[in-house]
């Protein structure tokens, strides 16, 4: 595996081979290599990478430390890539084009866009009831039953409900690299990608 | 909007100055690319623009309105689009709105617009303006 920490800045579209496709704007990288873990180490070969400049007054002094060790300043999004194709060393700093080339498919991670707490229509995609007629006065989009009576006289656990929706790790799949521009450290990835502009994302081939 | 957004649509802006200047109310003739089999032909479709959408972004559209035997029929093109071989602006038209989606309840006489007679003045008057700044200067030196 190997990837590369980038920021969603927002979506066009392009016409590739005649066809209009939305694109998604991902200014990736450059990443420093800040910890290498090997199997005599750590037991598992890894490479943690960091992304996003940050003040020093905001940074711990352990973390500080880290970055240190590595010659870095302070970054603000640290990733750990398990067994990363290409052989790094601390310190190294590796931008979009040494990660990826046009054409290739990678799988996009993000926080989704936070809703708060919502019904089960919009969090679980519930059809509601299906109509206003028939005694159905004021119950639209509510669940309908949460379970049978007596037996089991309980509600199942993990029975979906309404509550808190979005702002979870989502991981889309199998986006194609459409084009990159290596001088701009930006990436036109095709579809769409969970959370909002200028957040984190995480692209892994 | 980000400025790295207008950076990867600066690309697509060759193609869409290469468009004459038209608006909502102009009639022009669109030459549309089609492919059947592996034939290729342009087929020309004339009529009304009655909106322009998203100007200026890689996702522009245009729509065109016209009549066909009886039947109205609007198609909206991408600017972008590679099948939209070449637009020609036949007639300036004179409206008042951006979207004259009223055309679509009007027949007939009632449907027509007027039109832009002023416009040939003004797009004279247009590319003179900058000239006429530097007129003085060459009377000057004359």
């Amino acid at each position: 595996m190997s990837g590369i920490i980038g920021k969603k800045i927002g979506m066009t579209s392009i016409f590739q081979d005649g066809k209009s496709i939305g694109v998604t704007l991902v200014e990736a990288g450059p990443c420093v290599v800040t910890q290498v873990k090997t199997i005599e180490k750590d037991g598992y070969t890894a490479v943690q990478l960091a992304y996003g400049d940050k003040k020093e007054k905001n940074t711990p002094a352990a973390l500080l430390g880290h970055f240190k060790k590595a010659g870095a300043t302070p970054k603000s999004k640290l990733v750990e890539f398990k067994e990363f194709e290409k052989a790094l060393n601390l310190g190294d700093s590796i931008a979009v084009a040494d990660v990826f080339v046009e054409g290739d498919f990678v799988d996009a991670i993000g926080t989704s866009k936070g809703k708060g707490f919502q019904g089960v229509v919009k969090r679980h995609g519930f059809s509601g009831v299906g109509g206003q007629t028939h005694g159905q006065h004021n119950r639209q989009r509510h669940p309908g039953s949460v379970g049978a009576c007596s037996f089991p006289s309980r509600v199942f656990k993990g029975m979906r409900m309404a509550g808190r929706t979005g702002g979870d790790r989502v991981k889309i799949q199998n986006l194609r690299i459409e084009k990159i521009y290596p001088e701009k450290n930006l990436l036109l990835v095709s579809g769409s990608i969970p959370g909002a502009k200028n957040s984190f994302v995480i692209l892994e081939k | 909007m980000s400025d790295l957004i207008k950076f990867v649509e600066a690309e697509s802006k060759e193609r869409r100055t290469a468009l004459p200047a038209f608006n909502a109310g102009d009639t022009i003739t669109v030459h549309v690319k089609i492919t059947e089999g592996n034939k290729e032909r342009i087929q020309l479709f004339q009529g009304t623009v009655i909106q322009r959408k998203n100007v200026n972004t890689n996702g522009e559209t245009f729509t065109v309105r016209k009549m066909s035997s009886g039947v109205a029929v609007e198609r909206i093109f991408p600017v972008l689009s590679p099948s939209v071989e070449k637009v020609e602006l036949v007639r300036k038209g004179s409206v008042r709105r951006a979207r004259l989606f009223y055309l679509r309840d009007k027949e007939g006489k009632a449907a027509r617009i007027k039109e832009d007679k002023k416009f040939e003045d003004k797009a004279k008057a247009a590319p003179a303006a900058p000239k006429a700044a530097k007129a003085p200067k060459a009377k000057a030196k004359a």
